[in-house]
């Protein structure tokens, strides 16, 4: 197989990595199971011999993972140099099966479908890998940054506090004052849009108040409210209101002449222009707007706990976990957060997908 | 006739047709809208006050006339919905009345919170268009970074931002640095997003043609993507920058010892001053508002340095 410039620049270091891997396991006298992973690392050069498939570079880039893992509880003080060694010659021969991976399946020799997952898939296992595997070999102190795998273990101990707090948080505050802010934005913008004149009016100041930092307002609503999800969920409707206003009216407007003019000739009256044509025409502005919103609603929701809340919650529990230093629980917390606002987000872009089937950039999505 | 003689109308038909101007353009509408949401504001700082007014009214032993208890409610000292003016003159009390060097002076808090939102801006503007130039040039990168940029912001960054604080903290960076990450985490993704677009933007036609020029890969970027991309990029900017500053704002609630609007925020909302928090939230949004309109400054500068034709 013919390689690029840059896949073979890789395939040079991920070599060299396994040759001084070599050289260093030696010096440290490593268990032979290194020995192995490097040798078979230095042999990869034979590459530009023979031909070699990209499932080598993958299962080496697996093997060593392997190794690495297993034997990472082992060290009490920094890791020796083979085991650095080891990362990059790991994250070299990972990036290597990527390259050409996606080289393969943009020239059509491996189908795309479950194969273009396994990019992105083990670019993040990557990711959770190196950091794992830095935090534990150069024993990163715990108040700086929590291996993967102690956070883990967190979450799996705190089940019952990590629940509490996600009910209070995401299912009160976020999800009501969603529903809310969105509701309100697009009975709003339907109103507006009757009136050109308010339009007009409300328009820029909708588009200048998107672009502020609404989330100051946090500390006025926790004095209106008071410290319950009640003042968390108002956060939330004034994030939200805005972005759905103004999409929304944009939407409103997306219907050409031509069909509101074939919606005349049929002697449509103005609610059935609206739910026939123009709102369909809007579904994909709307949306998102739904997706942007997804996102504002969590972050209103825990910045507004900053500012007072009961003794629940993700933004509580963050605030004051992090004063007691007790960090895995706070990243336990902001895993929860992100799982549930990708959750959201994931399931929007679903409905999204039903709903605007007939939208080009889902259509060009399908085939 | 040039575009002068077209812009100031004079006699009556121009007054006219100004007037129309102005009835058919926003700037009639915006101004009446502005005014509706301040007499509202106005009768809403009555009905929220009136209550507090009446009981210090009784402890007092005083009776007024509606129209007195209506001026009243309007300049209470710790009222729970100050009204406009009472903002206004807490601004100008504490930015242009005090001493830029006090910690009291708005002015210094806006200070600090702008500086941070600025580094952060031109960090995650680099790194955006770092990322989308990397992104367009090789697709093992886009397929497995774009995934995960987009990912990353559904993860709350400013619930993380106490933590990040803390944690460079800890190793002895604080300041400015840790709040400009957060700033940059926030801003990046608009314009990693807006420039993989918009390098994307030139078609295959003028793609062949730099072709047929036989230019090299860093000229079909310099001469042809990079010019393309330069209307996507200010738009980002404009995301960018609004976001940056939130970013810096919430920065700033985990470190109360270093100073910024977000600690006024803070301070405000554990002392009752009602004032003080709209003051600085209004500082905040002004601030954006100029900021916003520096960068769309910029874009104008930028297209009539490239050319560009309205």
């Amino acid at each position: 197989m013919n390689l690029t410039d840059l896949q073979r620049a890789i395939a040079i270091f991920a070599g060299v990595a396994g040759g001084a891997g070599l050289a260093a396991a030696l010096a440290d006298a490593a268990s032979p199971i290194y020995l192995g992973f490097f040798l078979a690392g230095l042999l990869t050069l034979l590459r530009f011999r023979v031909a070699m498939s990209l499932w080598v570079d993958g299962a080496l880039a697996l093997a060593g993972a392997a190794i690495l893992v297993v034997s990472l509880p082992g060290f009490e003080e920094t890791a020796p140099l083979h085991v650095w060694l080891a990362l990059v010659a790991v994250w070299m021969f990972s990036w290597l099966f990527i390259e050409e991976l996606s080289f393969s399946i943009t020239g059509g020799r491996l189908p795309e479908r479950p194969l273009g997952l396994v990019i992105p898939l083990v670019f993040g296992l990557m990711l959770v890998f190196v950091w794992e595997v830095v935090t534990r070999g150069a024993q990163i102190p715990q108040v700086l940054l929590p291996p993967p795998s102690t956070i883990w273990m967190r979450i799996l101990d705190s089940v019952p506090i990590l629940f509490a707090d996600f009910i209070q948080t995401f299912v009160k505050a976020v999800l009501s004052g969603y529903a809310m802010g969105c509701g309100a934005g697009f009975v709003v913008a339907i109103l507006v849009d009757r009136s050109p004149f308010l339009k007009r009016g409300l328009l820029p100041i909708g588009n200048f108040v998107s672009a502020l930092p609404i989330i100051g307002i946090a500390p006025i609503m926790v004095m209106w409210f008071g410290f319950d999800w009640p003042s968390k969920a108002a956060v939330v409707v004034a994030v939200t209101f805005f972005p759905m206003l103004v999409n929304t009216v944009a939407g409103l407007n997306e219907s050409g002449h031509i069909e509101r003019d074939l919606m005349r000739t049929y002697a449509a009256n103005y609610w059935q222009t609206l739910l026939r044509l123009r709102l369909p025409m809007a579904m994909p502005f709307i949306f998102n707007a739904l997706k942007i919103n997804s996102t504002l609603a969590l972050i209103g929701a825990i910045v507004a706990e900053f500012f007072g809340t009961p003794i629940v919650g993700m933004g509580f529990r963050i605030s004051t976990e992090v004063g007691k230093l007790n960090i895995d629980l706070v990243w336990a917390e902001i895993a929860v957060a992100a799982v549930s606002g990708s959750v959201f987000y994931a399931v929007i872009a679903l409905i999204e997908r039903a709903v605007t089937f007939w939208h080009p950039s889902i259509r060009t999505g399908r085939t | 006739m040039s575009a002068a003689d077209i812009s100031a109308p004079r006699g009556a038909a121009g007054m006219r047709a100004f007037l129309a101007g102005l009835w058919r353009g926003s700037a009639l509408p915006v101004i009446i809208v502005v005014l509706a949401i301040l007499s509202f504001w106005y009768v809403m700082a009555v009905q929220m006050n009136a209550p507090w007014q009446v009981k210090l009214n009784e402890r007092a032993g005083e009776t007024v006339s509606a129209f007195a208890f209506i001026e009243q409610t309007w300049n209470q000292t710790k009222p729970v919905l100050p009204t406009p003016h009472q903002i206004v003159a807490e601004i100008w009390e504490a930015t242009i009345a005090t001493d830029f060097s006090s910690r009291r002076s708005l002015a210094y808090h806006a200070w600090v919170t702008l500086s941070a939102t600025l580094l952060g801006f031109v960090f995650g503007t680099a790194l955006g268009v770092g990322l989308a130039i990397i992104i367009i040039h090789n697709d093992a990168s886009n397929r497995s970074l774009m995934p995960w940029i987009i990912a990353s912001q559904t993860v709350p960054i400013l619930a993380i931002a106490p933590m990040v604080v803390v944690g460079l903290g800890a190793v002895g960076v604080t300041g400015m640095v840790p709040k400009a990450l957060i700033s940059m985490y926030l801003s990046f993704f608009p314009v990693v997003v807006g420039m993989v677009k918009g390098l994307r933007s030139p078609e295959a036609l003028q793609l062949d043609l730099m072709h047929t020029y036989y230019a090299r890969p860093g000229q079909v970027f310099t001469l042809l993507r990079w010019p393309s991309a330069v209307p996507y990029l200010f738009a980002s900017m404009r995301v960018g920058i609004a976001i940056s500053l939130i970013g810096a704002v919430v920065g700033e609630l985990s470190n109360a010892a270093g100073g910024g609007l977000g600690v006024r925020l803070l301070t405000g909302s554990y002392n009752g001053q009602t004032i003080q928090i709209w003051a600085a939230l209004l500082l905040a949004a002004a601030l954006a508002a100029v900021l916003v309109y520096l960068v769309e400054l910029s874009e104008r500068l930028v297209n009539t340095m490239m050319g560009v034709r309205p």
